[in-house]
């Protein structure tokens, strides 16, 4: 994912002179190319993420659509600050492009993880938040997102689906059970290890790359008229568990139901490994999802 | 402490400011001298600034960044006395129905370029916007940030001091209100925190119109400058 946001920005930067790159070192190296071409538009500050953002809300202020790029946990967590004074206050936006968020950077310790980052975004003012699963589902997120103003975060990861779904902007049925069957929403590169979690199961699974703004719409018309029994969600993101619980329960304010939401865990476990461990780890892992979902059902 | 020689150095600062302060204040005791940024921001939007209400929203305009959003009262007067806004808007700070609050908001009130109160912000946001209006080929507009001494305490002010001067971002100037409030202070003073990087700097009595009017012309065409304009301590 990291190599297509580098082609489609290069792209982007070459054909749309409203758009600029702003980095704190991170992919620099990637983006020479595209620099020596646009000096003015590739912005390279340094190890300064604070001054990153600032920079991009600035940029903003005078008509541009900055890119800011960089580690989840130093594009999020370490300028919060910024992105809810220098973009959200300014009334301005940017498109935020992260990777390495939860733990995709296990081997580098708690120091590069950032499971809390669309949690964090959750606190701010109307960013869309698009999850991808497959690289081929980033360039037509990339792109939308460069053609208007609004507060954009594109999480990149290294874990992928096998097959990409560009039209997931809205909750997709990747496979559907009986009418009434248990619910499950996949989200971004969490579709597979749910797929291969619930086989043999009665579940509807639903699939999208963009869970904000949170489809609603889609989640209600998926529930329906509710059987007598409570209809059963579960929830699988890639960050912190229960970060959509709020808004699964305010689609379904007023109709009965029951909700299990399965993410990362909010405990340091203070361990390095790869993000297969990591996933083992937390749950999220074809098995460990298998397990948690059968106990609900059940 | 007012002698006649400050008086007569504060020549310029026109009569009506005053009742426009205590229009916002209901502060019939202290001096406009009270507001540290006041003479600084008159010069500013009298001798300086090429922006006008009529020209508030055009794309070449100067830009004038308040950093140090909080005691915005000085800011409010000198935008009603240039006719940004009308004059009783100053009757209700902070009121339920008022745009202007004790940190001022962009999208509330014209003539104002970012909403500020949380330190350390407006130096970050005026490098992007000197940054962005490059990028545009808009050569003509110099965007000014004005700071506090206590301000520099954050840390992000020195990110963008670094890469400023780094880069010889010279379409930006920063003005730092010096009036000894910062708690550990700058030893070697505040200019030499900007100098080490490249900037340009000049220290000037922050009442004396003339000397901020000059220092803030008195620039290289290749680097950053800084005018740390220093007023009475804060008490």
């Amino acid at each position: 994912m990291r190599d297509t946001f580098t082609e489609t920005a290069t792209a982007l930067l070459d054909d749309d002179p409203r758009t600029a790159l702003v980095l704190a070192d991170i992919s620099a190296s990637s983006f020479a190319p595209a620099a020596g071409r646009h000096p003015d538009r590739v912005l390279n500050v340094g190890i300064r993420e604070q001054l990153m953002v600032g920079v991009a809300g600035g940029l903003a202020l005078t008509g541009l659509r900055p890119i800011v790029h960089s580690y989840a946990t130093f594009a999020v967590d370490r300028v919060y600050e910024q992105l809810k004074l220098d973009l959200d206050h300014q009334g301005v936006g940017a498109v935020v492009v992260s990777v390495g968020a939860s733990y995709d950077g296990s081997s580098m310790g708690r120091t590069h993880m950032s499971p809390g980052d669309v949690a964090l975004l959750d606190t701010l003012t109307d960013w869309t938040v698009h999850v991808p699963g497959h690289p081929d589902e980033v360039p037509a997120l990339l792109r939308a997102a460069a053609n208007h103003d609004d507060r954009v975060y594109l999480r990149l990861s290294t874990a992928t689906n096998d097959l990409p779904r560009p039209a997931a902007g809205r909750l997709m049925v990747v496979h559907r059970g009986t009418v009434g069957a248990p619910l499950v929403l996949a989200v971004g590169p969490m579709l597979d290890p749910v797929l291969h979690a619930v086989t043999g199961l009665d579940v509807t699974v639903a699939y999208t790359h963009t869970p904000r703004p949170f489809d609603a719409a889609g989640l209600r018309e998926l529930v329906g008229t509710p059987s007598p029994a409570a209809p059963a969600v579960v929830l699988v993101e890639p960050y912190l568990a229960g970060t959509s619980s709020a808004e699964v329960s305010g689609a379904l304010a007023g109709v009965p139901h029951r909700l299990l939401a399965l993410g990362v865990g909010r405990t340091d476990l203070r361990r390095y490994g790869s993000p297969a461990d990591h996933a083992r780890w937390h749950g999220l892992d074809a098995p460990g999802l298998r397990r948690s979902i059968s106990a609900f059902l059940d | 402490m007012v002698t006649p020689a400050t008086r007569n150095r504060r020549a310029g600062r026109p009569a009506r400011l005053g009742p426009l302060l205590r229009r916002l204040t209901g502060d019939e005791k202290h001096a406009p001298s009270a507001h540290s940024t006041l003479d600084v921001l008159w010069v500013l939007y009298d001798r300086i600034l090429r922006v006008s209400p009529e020209t508030a929203d055009s794309p070449d305009r100067d830009r004038f960044l308040l950093s140090k959003g909080h005691g915005p009262a000085a800011y409010y007067a000198v935008l009603a006395a240039k006719g940004f806004f009308p004059e009783d808007w100053l009757d209700d700070l902070a009121g339920p129905e008022s745009r202007l609050g004790h940190h001022p908001d962009r999208t509330l009130v014209p003539g104002v370029e970012i909403g500020t109160g949380s330190l350390g912000h407006g130096l970050g946001l005026g490098v992007g916007t000197a940054l962005g209006l490059r990028a545009q080929g808009l050569d003509l507009p110099r965007v000014y940030v004005l700071l506090g001494d206590a301000e520099l305490d954050e840390g992000s002010n020195h990110e963008a001091i670094a890469y400023a001067g780094a880069t010889g971002l010279a379409t930006i100037s920063a003005i730092v209100i010096d009036n000894q409030s910062a708690s550990h202070g700058w030893p070697g003073g505040i200019a030499s925190r900007f100098t080490v990087h490249g900037w340009t700097a000049h220290t000037v009595d922050g009442r004396n119109h003339d000397a901020i009017e000059t220092a803030l012309t008195s620039r290289r065409p290749d680097r950053p400058h800084v005018v740390v304009a220093v007023v009475e301590p804060k008490e």
